[in-house]
């Protein structure tokens, strides 16, 4: 039986990690690949950078950081932000990513899901989904959680998977940056609505929040800042995770 | 003696290399000098099964003469005659086929245990049950069941117990991907680099 994924995220901006992290002997927290390795050290399942770059260097700047993680870590990683054609997801993969995930350029032109399923494959391929309860449903945000899109979140989803996503990274935006807990309803209302894994996202600040999300079914729980600012190590939360019977590799 | 890290062309094979301080080849020629082979494999079988064409006399040449291999993958896969995945034949060094999983979520991938059911020296001060990282949607079925070293168990309800790797004297094969799978991947791979060439 796969085990529950534990999965890092972080954020980078020009090659370089931009959220302050918080750890002992490491000597550039700046640096993606040493904060990549510390992380794998702990026994973390995946790790998944988030490109904010916003410069026309971006695309060099990215497949260079790429190919230095790929030599120097042997977990899977997963790379996004701002991705926008086929071509640069393959060169992605090629430079030694496991997998690619897209949001706002699925969101504008779904089409590009079906086309880059069929070139990196479904296994490759995650779709990104921001999502925010807006009284009614939960609506689709794109570009980085600035635009509302009138989607109901559930809905695409679905549409999703249909079109070849091989993963759906979930992110709360009423939970994400609380530590109080993951989007429950949210998550399982999209976990019983796909057949694909569902990685939850947002809220993590606890061991007992990852706990949770993976009892609505979510198969992979990411977090950020409960890990970066030291309060709980990768191995402490997958302790507490084994000790509640969830199956995680430890 | 080198290991030859052979290049079908779609993998970065770069984490391999380093941990094998292995060199990557792209002319089947290369492969005479070789101590060791490895065969990663990413990409389709009838995408990759092409370009193998052109290594496979190198290949089956080097198995012959007991140097070790390691198949990783679909570079398992290629060891075995036919793929339910696409045309072409694989290098038949094993019989059986690659068949797709049926009944259960596909692709397998994510972290699944291994079970040993005979031992190599590959998987020395590797724990029965240790967690791997697995990225497929075929599997092998070999005929002759003494090949089979471990076996993974993949489904929730409906179950499939497949061959996650296959050992026959020099020659290895692994589906799961130990240059993804941490330290107990690279143990794996440090047990393939201590072997005598």
């Amino acid at each position: 039986m796969l085990a529950k994924r534990v999965i890092a995220a972080l954020d980078i901006k020009g090659g370089r990690v931009v959220k302050g992290i918080k750890f002992e002997n490491i000597r550039d927290a700046g640096d993606p690949v040493e904060l990549a390795k510390r992380y794998e050290e702990e026994g973390i399942d995946e790790v998944v950078f988030l490109d904010i770059t916003a410069s026309h260097e971006r695309r060099k700047i990215l497949f260079e950081l790429v190919k230095k993680v790929a030599a120097e870590i042997y977990v899977p990683f997963t790379v996004g932000g701002g991705i926008r054609e086929v071509d640069e997801m393959v060169e992605i993969i090629k430079a030694g990513a496991d997998k690619v995930f897209v949001n706002t350029a699925a969101v504008e032109n779904p089409h590009l899901i079906l086309e880059a399923s069929k070139v990196v494959g479904s296994a490759n391929l995650v779709v990104a989904i921001d999502a925010k309860w807006n009284g009614a449903y939960w609506e689709v945000y794109t570009h980085g959680g600035k635009n509302p899109r009138g989607i109901d979140a559930v809905e695409w989803a679905v549409k999703v998977e249909k079109l070849g996503a091989g993963e759906i990274l979930l992110t709360s935006m009423d939970t994400d940056g609380t530590q109080g807990g993951y989007d429950l309803k949210l998550t399982a209302e999209v976990v019983k609505v796909v057949n694909i894994p569902v990685i939850a996202s947002g809220g993590a600040g606890h061991p007992v929040h990852l706990y949770e999300v993976f009892k609505v079914g979510a198969e992979a729980a990411l977090a950020a800042s409960i890990f970066h600012y030291g309060r709980y190590t990768v191995k402490e939360v997958k302790k507490y995770l084994k000790r509640r019977g969830v199956n995680v590799r430890l | 003696m080198f290991t030859a890290v052979i290049d079908l062309g779609i993998a970065n094979l770069s984490n391999v290399v380093k941990a094998l301080d292995g060199r990557i080849v792209t002319h089947p020629r290369e492969l005479r000098n070789a101590g060791k082979l490895v065969l990663p494999g990413v990409g389709s079988f009838q995408a990759v099964i092409k370009r193998m064409e052109e290594f496979r006399e190198e290949i089956l040449r080097a198995i012959e003469q007991g140097k070790p291999f390691l198949g990783i993958c679909l570079g398992m896969q290629l060891l075995f005659e036919t793929s339910e995945e696409g045309e072409g034949r694989g290098l038949e060094v094993l019989k059986g086929k690659v068949v797709k999983f049926r009944g259960v979520r596909v692709p397998h991938i994510g972290w699944n245990r291994i079970h040993v059911v005979r031992s190599n020296p590959l998987l020395k001060g590797i724990e029965e049950g240790a967690f791997f990282y697995f990225v497929h949607s075929y599997y092998v079925c070999p005929e002759e069941e003494n090949v089979v070293a471990c076996t993974t168990e993949h489904g929730d309800g409906n179950r499939i117990v497949f061959t996650s790797m296959v050992a026959v004297e020099n020659m290895f094969g692994v589906q799961f991907h130990p240059e993804k799978s941490s330290t107990v991947g690279l143990k794996l791979l440090e047990n393939f680099r201590r072997l005598k060439s």
